[in-house]
């Protein structure tokens, strides 16, 4: 690792004048920044840390969703949203190991946008908001491909709001070495219908599988979804797996995740 | 009623309580005053022509001690290939040279360039990135058929083709083998991958290596399984250091599987480097250089025929396999597909005719050498495979096949030259199927089936040769070396022994299970007793820990030592109590006169030798120390039969072991604790090769699987409960131990179970698929269910010829 600078504030106002400065880089869990940085793949100036704010830090109840602060902790998620927002917990639970978990946040996998990472999937699907330090973005429009996001230079997620869904569940299906998920699907049912949002598998990073969400809006339930399948055109193709077994896994895990949340 | 201590028993592993409080002593724990540390620049491109390397800037960075290249290296020789096969034509294999640091080209991804020598790693490797080369990158060939066709890239500009050896064993049979198969009335033929596997001992490699300028006198650490083989080939060939001027230890070491065999460019580099700047110099692989430095395993593609009479018995094996040697030849590459596993086809059964073609070619990969098992598994992966096959085409139990084929009269010579001392293949398949419940299987098939799940059952057999190796054989062979194995017991005065043996224990439990057999011999507390080993300053003459020879060669020669010293003893007996030495036994550590109720403790003999005022000095020497060099006979013969329960997912291709079982013949057992604990971790690395690990370059000759995010290692929770016995025992016939050795026989015996289970659970399932290459990811599978692609883009089918199944 190269020699940086390091910060770290208590304020999401200090927090965002010490990212105002040219080569900084915010850093949260370092669970994606710091093995990056030991390989010398990234060499930012100043490193500033926002786990001591306070602030941006937490679950709670507000209405009918769930706001969970952009530095909480993936074992706090766990924990806090298990009784609100059962098919979040779930997810965070299984998110890579006990050290992993205790470090890594919300907030910092949402911006990395991983296209293997968990998360996504479970904000795309809630149709939540993610909130900053200055503006409030649709989940729809802040993923915008794979490492890519809505956010600007410097601008810090402060929390994710997440409506509440009636049912929800994930499923994701493990790459044999890094147990990232090959394929990951969040489903969430609302008494608007459901959203479906798809991880893992697609070159553009995660989306919504529009067609199981037209088809379990009519009838909740994996019977729904025979005949149904995501057409294999984009997704990843790897040492892992082809383009056309992500897209067959879509279909399973889809049913998986019906079937658990029903 | 379990033994409590001596040969037998489980006593716990002493040395556990170092490693598992931190209190080891691994080589990266040496630190020597004034070292400085080195950190290689390796090339990132699998074919090169090195057109400058331009160090100037590097240098002027801070904490430079100096930068060395291919240049500082020129007239220094470079790292020998301990093994010369000569081919099916009577020709000697291609050798090309390998040079410490690379001159003029570099031949794989992590070839290194340069080395720069700085006062911290960090300042090393920020100086490393400053160094500028002009690299011209020429086409690799990494796919072993293009290598050899005509017109090919080279690897080595100044071999005649990419082609090391085309080797035939035993060539003479070649028609005989062709006729048989020619008249059989089935043939069953399989083309298969033997999937290239990266090592990952849990210890990276290290090398530490000091210059005494006082006395002349170089020394390296080194995470090595066997420092003498080190000291002699790098002071020998490499260097030009005679022996006595060379120490080499290898201290704790944490894991070796093979990778740890070898003379490696970095242990010669911090020798040659230390004397060159008058500091010590250390390097410490990181867990990325491992992947590309290490020397990898199997990587075999075979087409295996067997063919069988209208009685279903074996009539003949015939078998060709690529073998990639990699870029260059590793320190034993050249052995292990070839008398590491071309005279262990015959397996456990009685086929006549047998005929073995081996390629081994270059290409611009990490070199390939010995992994755990070495030959032997690739050989009993194809056979036992092929096995299974054929039962399935044949519509015949693959248990009844295999039995109806058993060797079972000893000794046996094979068609394929060696000759098994003993053994009993009926015994362990009795007992695995007693293991195994097979009885039960139709009912837990049916409940995997209600849960949506495939079952299948698979069975294996296996034979290894172990125990190596008989030196005057294995000379004939083209082995550079001697395989004999030495030790030296010290008694003290005060009656505790020092063992120091040229085996290297980096896991095995070696400082636990010898002392066992010398309390044994001697009747006296195993804590009497103490194993020095790793260090050619303070043991004899070893060649060191692989093929799962520790025990029957280096325990031999610990027993012999041992004897000796209490035949001496009993002299010593013998004059203290005015008896004649015929007349003396040892028993309990004590010495007693026959049919009297004369009897001296070990301890007074002991202090007699050291203190000899009442002692026969006109006849004996004083003292009690004695040396043996041990040369086995033969190889000795583990065997065994395996069985792993799988269930599949249909929807996804998902294996999950639900049950692995290994009964093995490993003669007699010393600690039986230590055995299982060694089959378990064999079964791991079986298991991880048959479900999960995978090598992969692309064409290009970039490693794809260069980290664990996408080289899959086996955990905990992707295994079942073992289930394994070694009660079937039938003793070697030829070391004084019986022993037959345990350490590779799980990855050996269980890749052919856990595929032969998964193609019986999709079979059940209607799906007819005659073979899946290991590993079998979830993807592989589906693709094979559904006759879909796997993987994309760079897989190990576009690297290996031909047997693919996609």
């Amino acid at each position: 690792m190269y020699n940086f600078e390091f910060e770290q504030p208590t304020t999401v106002a200090d927090a965002v004048k010490a990212l105002s400065e040219e080569d900084a880089q915010a850093l949260g869990g370092g669970q994606t920044l710091l093995p990056t940085m030991k390989q010398r793949l990234a060499m930012p100036s100043k490193l500033v840390s926002l786990t001591a704010i306070d602030e941006i830090k937490g679950v709670k109840k507000d209405g009918d969703q769930l706001v969970i602060g952009g530095g909480t902790t993936h074992g706090t998620v766990a924990r806090e949203a298990s009784a609100d927002y059962p098919g979040l917990a779930g997810l965070a639970s299984k998110i890579g190991d006990p050290a992993v978990r205790n470090r890594g946040t919300m907030g910092g996998s949402l911006a990395n946008n991983d296209p293997s990472a968990c998360y996504p999937a479970a904000l795309l699907a809630s149709g939540g908001t993610v909130v900053t330090d200055r503006r409030e973005i649709a989940a729809d429009d802040y993923f915008q491909g794979m490492f890519t996001t809505a956010l600007e230079e410097g601008e810090i997620i402060t929390a994710v709001k997440l409506p509440i869904p009636e049912k929800s569940n994930y499923q994701k299906f493990e790459q044999p070495a890094s147990r990232f998920p090959l394929v990951g699907v969040f489903v969430a049912k609302y008494a608007g219908g459901v959203r479906v949002a798809v991880t893992g598998a697609s070159n553009e990073g995660v989306f919504r599988w529009t067609e199981a969400e037209e088809a379990l809006s009519g009838d909740f339930s994996a019977s729904a979804l025979e005949g149904l399948s995501a057409s294999a055109e984009g997704m990843i193709s790897d040492i892992h797996g082809s383009s056309e077994y992500r897209a067959h896994l879509i279909g399973v895990m889809t049913k998986r995740a019906v079937t658990a949340a029903a | 009623m379990p033994k409590d201590s001596g040969i037998g028993a489980s006593s716990k592993r002493r040395e556990d309580v170092r490693f598992l409080t931190g209190a080891g002593n691994y080589t990266d724990d040496i630190n020597i005053r004034g070292q400085a540390y080195v950190h290689f620049l390796r090339s990132d491109v699998a074919h090169g022509k090195i057109n400058g390397i331009d160090t100037n800037a590097a240098e002027a960075m801070p904490g430079v001690v100096r930068i060395f290249t291919g240049k500082d290296f020129e007239g220094i020789g470079g790292l020998p290939c301990g093994w010369q096969v000569t081919d099916r034509h009577g020709e000697v294999m291609q050798e090309p040279p390998h040079p410490v640091l690379a001159q003029g080209k570099v031949r794989h991804v992590g070839d290194p360039i340069a080395a720069v020598v700085a006062d911290t790693a960090e300042q090393a490797r920020d100086a490393v990135e400053a160094i500028e080369v002009d690299l011209e990158e020429l086409p690799a060939v990494i796919n072993m058929k293009e290598a050899l066709k005509e017109g090919a890239t080279k690897v080595h500009d100044d071999l005649t083709s990419n082609l090391c050896y085309d080797w035939g064993f035993v060539e003479e049979n070649k028609g005989a083998v062709e006729e048989a198969i020619q008249n059989a009335a089935h043939v069953t033929t399989l083309e298969l991958v033997n999937n290239r596997l990266v090592a990952n001992p849990m210890e990276p490699r290290v090398a530490v290596g000091d210059f005494e300028r006082g006395t002349g006198n170089s020394t390296l650490y080194t995470t090595s399984q066997n420092p003498h083989v080190i000291r002699l080939l790098m002071g020998a060939f490499v260097l030009g250091i005679p022996e006595h001027k060379l120490r080499v230890v290898a201290p704790d070491v944490g894991g070796g599987f093979g990778t740890k065999i070898f003379h490696y460019a970095e242990e010669a580099f911090c020798t040659f480097a230390a004397k060159a700047i008058n500091r010590p110099v250390k390097w410490t692989s990181s867990r990325s250089e491992a992947f590309i430095s290490d020397a990898h395993g199997r990587d075999h593609v075979t087409k295996i025929e067997l063919a069988l009479d209208a009685d279903n018995n074996f009539t003949a094996v015939r078998t060709e396999t690529h073998a990639n040697m990699g870029a260059y030849l590793s320190t034993f590459a050249p052995s292990v597909p070839t008398w590491l596993h071309g005279v262990l086809m015959a397996g456990n059964y009685k086929t006549p005719n047998i005929y073995v073609n081996v390629k081994a070619v270059f290409t611009n990969t990490v070199p390939v050498d010995a992994y755990r098992g070495a030959g032997r598994p690739e050989a009993t992966y194809q056979l036992e495979r092929v096995i299974d096959k054929a039962a399935r085409e044949l519509g015949v139990d693959p248990i009844a096949l295999r039995r109806q084929n058993f060797i079972t009269e000893f000794p046996y010579d094979t068609p394929v030259a060696v000759t098994y001392d003993t053994g009993d293949y009926g015994a362990t398949m009795d007992k695995l199927e007693e293991m195994a419940d097979i009885a039960g299987f139709a009912e837990r098939r049916r409940q995997s089936e209600a849960k949506g799940k495939l079952r299948g059952l698979g069975i294996n057999c296996y034979i290894e040769a172990c125990g190596i190796a008989p030196s005057n054989l294995v000379g004939q062979l083209g082995a550079r070396a001697g395989l004999y194995e030495s030790a030296t017991v010290r008694v003290n005065a005060t009656g505790g022994l020092v063992v120091m043996t040229g085996s290297h224990s980096h896991g095995q439990g070696h400082e636990t299970a010898f002392p066992q057999v010398i309390a044994e011999m001697i009747g006296i507390d195993e804590s009497m007793i103490e194993i020095v080993h790793g260090d050619t300053a303070n043991t004899p003459m070893g060649m060191g820990t692989y093929g799962s020879r520790s025990l029957a060669v280096g325990g031999s020669a610990m027993v012999r030592a041992a004897e000796k010293v209490i035949n001496k003893a009993k002299k010593i007996a013998a004059h203290l109590m005015e008896a004649s030495d015929a007349d003396i036994e040892l028993k309990d550590g004590a010495f007693s006169v026959a049919g009297t109720d004369k009897s001296v403790a070990w301890g007074d003999v002991c202090l007699a030798a050291y203190v000899p005022h009442n002692y026969p000095l006109e006849d004996l020497e004083p003292g009690l120390e004695e040396t043996a060099f041990y040369d086995p006979s033969n190889f000795t013969y583990p065997s065994g039969a395996y069985a792993c329960e799988v269930e599949v997912d249909p929807d996804t291709g998902k294996v999950t072991i639900e049950r692995m079982m290994a009964a093995d013949d490993f003669g007699n057992v010393v600690n039986p604790m230590i055995v299982s604990g060694q089959v378990h971790g064999g079964l791991a690395q079986g298991i991880g090769q048959a479900l999960l690990e995978n090598c992969v370059y692309d064409e290009n000759g970039q490693l794809l699987s260069a980290s664990y995010m996408d080289y899959a290692m086996p955990r905990a929770s992707d295994l079942p409960n073992f289930e394994v016995d070694h009660s079937c025992a039938t003793p070697c016939t030829h070391n004084p131990l019986g022993v037959k050795g345990c350490g590779e026989a799980g990855a050996i015996g269980s890749p052919p179970s856990v595929v032969n289970a998964v193609i019986d659970a999709l079979n059940s399932g209607g799906k007819d698929v005659p073979h899946i290459d290991m590993p079998m990811s979830p993807a592989r599978v589906w693709a094979a269910m559904n006759r879909a692609s796997a993987t994309g883009h760079g897989t190990a089918e576009g690297r290996s010829l031909g047997g693919a199944s996609g």
